[in-house]
C-alpha cells in the first residue's frame, strides 16, 4: 500500500508538472490537468505500469491511473501560416504507374474525414486525342507558385506557405467560393452542409496543417499533409498507393520518394521528361508529372470503360 | 405646361395613400419577401446544401441576380448624371425614378451577396482582415462607396420637396410621416445660399458618380474576367457589362414611368414624349449591347479553341440554346423592333420593350455565371451524379424572388412616401421656361 501512495503522488505531480508545462507554452484548455474527481473516484487496480516521467526517472503507475492523452493541435496557426523553414515541398506523380486503385483517394478521405461523394484526390480517365491510348490522371491541389486561389481571398483565409504548401484557415473562410472560380485544376470543394462526423473527430481541436474537422460553409482541399511532413512521414495518399505512383519530398534536398524508392528529383524529371499541368496559365504548379509510358490500355474492367466513356 | 397653377402640381404630385391595386401590391410583394426570409432561415440552419450548388457550379442564381442588381442600379447614375451633365431637360422627372432604382437596387445587391456566403457570420473578416489584391474587396469598397453617393444624389433633391410636404401637413396623412420630414429636412428654409450650396453638391455628386458607376460594375465583371475560365477569360467582359447595364436600367425605368403614370395619373408630367426619348436611349443602348454580344461571342467562336468549344456549343445549340437564344431576342433584338418605329415608342409598347429588356436581361446574367462553371477545364469527374447539373431548388428561387420583390417594395414604399416626381424642380422649371417666354 505504501509504495501505491507514493507513486500516486508522483503520478500526480508529475501530470500536474506537465500541465503547468504545457499551460506555459499555449493559450487555451489544458489537456493535460488532471481530472480531480475521477482521480478521487478511480479505485487501484493493482495491475502496475512502468512509466518514464519528465524528469526522466522510471516511475510506477496503477494502470487505473492511465488514461489516453487528447490530441494535441500540433502548432499554432501562426506557425501553420507560415510553414516549415527550408523546405520546398514537392510532389512527383508517375503517371506510367497509375491503375486507378484509388487507394490514395480512400486514404485521402478517410484521414481527412471528407464528405461522402466528395474527393480531394481526382483519378480523371483522360485521352489526349480520339486515336492516342487513355491513361489515369490522379490530381492532387497543385500548390502553386502563382496560386490563383490565394490572389482572389478576400480574407486572407487561403494562403501559400514558405515550404511551398497552399492551405486553407477554415476559421477565417467567409465560405465566398471565390478560390473555386479562380483554381484552374478544380482541386477545391466545398462543405455544402455540416459533415456528419463520429464524437472523436469532430472534437479535434482544428488545425491549418491537418484540415481536420473540415467545417460546414467554409471550403476545403487537399493539403499535402503537413502534419505529416512534420513528424518526417509521408502524405496518406503516397503511403497508401501500392504502386508507388505518388513521389513526395523536397525540392531543397533534390530528393522525392514513394516510400520504397527515392530518387534525385532534379534527374527523375529530367530523365523521364516530368512535366506540369497546365504550364501556359503561369500558375507554376508543384506537382510534376512523369508521362503515361507503356500504357496498358484500354481500360480493362468495364465499370472502368463506361466511366471513360461518360467522360 | 404654363397653365398649371403652381398649386396644382403640388396636389398633383404629393405622395397618394394605396388605392384597393396598391394594398394587392404591396401584400403580394410583402408574401414574397416573407417566403424568401424562410427560404433563407432554412439555408442559415442547414447551410448551402438546400441550394442546387455544387461543387463545379460553385456559384448559382445568387450571384447572377447579383449581378442583375449592380446593372440595374448603373440607371441611376445615367438618368441623374450623364443626362443631367449633357443638359438633357427633358429627364427632370425621370431622375428621381431612376435614384430610388438604384438605391433599392444597389441595396439588395449587398443583401444577396450576403445570401450567397457559406459563412455569413464571418462577414466582418471582410474588415478584419480585408486584402486588398482580391477583386471582392475592390466590390466592397466601390459598392458601399456607390450606394453613398446615390444616398445623396437622392436626398439633396428631396430637401426643398420635404419643405412643400411640411407644409401641406395635412394632405399627406399621417403623422409619423410628418415628423420623419421634420427629422430629414426641417433645417431646410429655401434661402438662396442653400440652394446654391445644394446645387453646387449635386453637380459634384453627379461628376462623382459616373467613375464609380462604372467602377461598380466593372470590378464585378472582373469577379469573373480575373479567373482563367472559357467563358469568363476575357478582356471584353468591363465594358461588356457596363453597355448591359445601362441598358436594363434604362429598360427599368421605362417600366417604372409607366406603372407610376398609371398608378398616380401623373400623364401630364411623364408625357409621351418621355417615352419617345427614353425608347430612343433604349434603341441605342440595346444596339451598343449587341454590339459588345458579338464580340464576345463571334470572335472566340470564330477560332473554337477546344476549351472554348463545348462552352460556346452549349450555348449556341446545346443545352443553354434556348434559354440563351430567348435572352438574346427579348433583352436586344425585339426590343430594338418595338422602339425603332414612332408607334412602339407610345407608352404602351414602350412599356412592354422595357418590361421584355428587364426580364431577357436576368437570364442573360443566369448565362453568365452558370455554363462558364459547367465546363471546367479537367472535365467533371470523381463526383455525385447531382454535382454535374444545376437547376435551382425552391429554395434558390424564393430568396431570389424574394430579393427581387425586396427592392421592388422599396421603390413603392418610397413612391408612398415622397413625391416621385420632384415637385420644387418641377415648378422651377415651368417658371423658368415662363420667363424665357416672357422674355421674348
Amino acid at each position: 500500500m505504501k509504495t501505491n501512495d507514493t507513486s500516486r503522488r508522483e503520478f500526480i505531480s508529475a501530470t500536474v508538472l506537465a500541465g503547468l508545462a504545457v499551460a506555459g507554452c499555449s493559450s487555451g484548455k489544458n489537456p493535460f490537468q488532471p481530472d480531480t474527481a475521477t482521480l478521487e473516484t478511480v479505485k487501484p487496480s493493482g495491475e502496475m505500469v512502468k512509466l518514464l516521467s519528465v524528469n526522466g526517472e522510471v516511475i510506477e503507475v496503477d494502470k487505473a491511473f492511465l488514461k489516453p492523452v487528447p490530441e494535441l493541435p500540433q502548432v499554432s496557426n501562426q506557425l501553420a501560416r507560415q510553414g516549415i523553414a527550408g523546405k520546398k515541398f514537392v510532389m512527383v506523380i508517375d503517371l506510367s504507374r497509375c491503375k486507378s486503385l484509388k487507394k490514395c483517394q480512400s486514404a485521402c478521405n478517410h484521414m481527412h474525414s471528407i464528405h461522402p461523394g466528395q474527393n480531394w484526390i481526382k483519378v480523371y480517365p483522360q485521352q489526349e486525342a480520339d486515336h492516342t491510348a487513355p491513361y489515369w490522371q490522379p490530381t492532387t491541389c497543385m500548390h502553386c507558385d502563382e496560386p490563383p486561389c490565394v490572389k482572389v481571398c478576400p480574407v486572407d483565409a487561403t494562403f501559400k506557405r514558405q515550404d511551398g504548401i497552399v492551405l486553407i484557415d477554415s476559421d477565417r473562410c467567409i465560405g465566398c467560393r471565390f478560390c473555386m472560380a479562380a483554381c484552374p485544376y478544380s482541386t477545391r470543394v466545398f462543405n455544402w452542409e455540416e459533415l456528419n462526423l463520429p464524437k472523436e473527430i469532430a472534437e479535434k481541436p482544428y488545425s491549418c496543417e491537418t484540415s481536420v474537422p473540415q467545417k460546414k460553409g467554409t471550403v476545403g482541399k487537399c493539403d499535402f499533409c503537413p502534419d505529416m511532413a512534420r513528424k518526417g512521414e509521408l502524405p496518406h495518399c503516397v503511403s497508401a498507393c501500392p504502386n508507388g505512383v505518388f513521389m513526395f519530398g523536397d525540392l531543397n534536398e533534390d530528393a522525392v520518394t514513394n516510400g520504397s524508392e527515392t530518387f534525385r528529383f532534379s534527374e527523375l524529371v529530367r530523365d523521364k521528361a516530368g512535366y506540369r499541368l497546365m504550364e501556359d496559365l503561369g500558375t507554376k504548379p508543384s506537382v510534376y508529372y512523369l508521362p503515361p509510358v507503356n500504357r496498358n490500355f484500354p481500360f480493362e474492367n468495364k465499370e472502368e470503360k463506361e466511366e471513360n466513356k461518360k467522360s | 405646361m404654363e397653365s398649371l397653377a403652381k398649386q396644382k402640381i403640388i396636389e398633383d404630385l404629393l405622395p397618394q395613400k394605396f388605392g384597393k391595386a396598391g394594398k394587392i401590391w404591396v401584400v403580394i410583394l410583402l408574401a414574397f419577401c416573407t417566403l424568401g426570409f424562410v427560404a433563407y432561415c432554412m439555408q442559415l440552419s442547414k447551410g448551402l446544401v438546400v441550394t442546387a450548388m455544387r461543387d463545379y457550379v460553385s456559384w448559382g442564381i445568387y450571384i447572377s441576380n447579383f449581378v442583375f442588381f449592380v446593372a440595374i442600379s448603373l440607371v441611376g447614375s445615367l438618368i441623374t448624371a450623364v443626362l443631367r451633365l449633357s443638359q438633357a431637360k427633358w429627364s427632370t422627372p425621370l431622375t428621381r425614378i431612376a435614384e430610388i432604382i438604384a438605391v433599392s437596387a444597389i441595396t439588395f445587391a449587398s443583401i444577396i451577396i450576403v445570401v450567397d456566403m457559406g459563412r455569413p457570420d464571418r462577414f466582418y473578416n471582410l474588415f478584419i482582415h480585408a486584402r486588398l489584391q482580391s477583386p471582392i474587396v475592390w466590390d466592397v469598397i466601390v459598392i458601399t462607396t456607390y450606394f453613398f453617393v446615390s444616398i445623396l444624389l437622392l436626398y439633396f433633391p428631396l430637401l426643398p420637396d420635404m419643405a412643400i410636404l411640411m407644409k401641406f401637413k395635412d394632405k399627406t396623412g399621417m403623422a409619423w410621416l410628418n415628423k420623419m420630414y421634420a427629422f430629414l429636412g426641417s433645417f431646410w428654409k429655401n434661402t438662396k445660399a442653400q440652394i446654391h450650396i445644394s446645387e453646387k453638391a449635386v453637380n459634384i455628386l453627379s461628376i462623382t458618380i459616373i467613375p464609380v458607376a462604372f467602377a461598380i460594375h466593372t470590378v464585378t465583371s472582373w469577379l469573373f474576367a480575373t479567373t482563367y475560365r472559357p467563358g469568363w477569360d476575357s478582356t471584353n467582359f468591363g465594358a461588356y457589362f457596363i453597355s448591359g447595364a445601362f441598358l436594363v436600367g434604362a429598360g427599368a425605368v421605362v417600366v417604372a414611368m409607366y406603372v407610376f403614370r398609371k398608378a398616380y395619373h401623373l400623364e401630364k408630367y411623364i408625357q409621351n414624349e418621355h417615352f419617345d426619348k427614353m425608347g430612343k436611349v433604349l434603341v441605342m443602348l440595346a444596339l451598343l449591347y449587341l454590339y459588345f454580344n458579338v464580340n464576345e461571342f463571334l470572335v472566340p467562336a470564330f477560332k473554337m479553341k477546344k476549351s472554348e468549344e463545348e462552352h460556346l456549343m452549349g450555348l449556341f445549340t446545346g443545352e443553354f440554346a434556348p434559354v440563351f437564344w430567348f435572352a438574346i431576342s427579348t433583352a436586344m433584338i425585339i426590343p430594338i423592333l418595338i422602339l425603332i418605329t414612332k408607334r412602339g415608342r407610345k407608352p404602351l409598347p414602350a412599356f412592354i420593350a422595357g418590361l421584355l429588356v428587364v426580364i431577357g436581361s436576368w437570364f442573360k446574367r443566369y448565362l453568365i455565371v452558370t455554363p462558364t462553371l459547367l465546363h471546367p477545364f479537367l472535365p467533371m469527374h470523381d463526383v455525385p451524379e447531382a454535382y454535374k447539373h444545376y437547376f435551382p431548388t425552391w429554395q434558390e428561387w424564393a430568396i431570389a424572388l424574394g430579393s427581387l420583390a425586396g427592392a421592388l417594395l422599396i421603390v413603392t414604399l418610397f413612391a408612398r412616401i415622397f413625391p416621385i416626381i420632384p415637385i420644387q424642380e418641377t415648378i422651377t422649371e415651368i417658371e423658368e421656361h415662363e420667363m424665357s417666354i416672357t422674355k421674348i
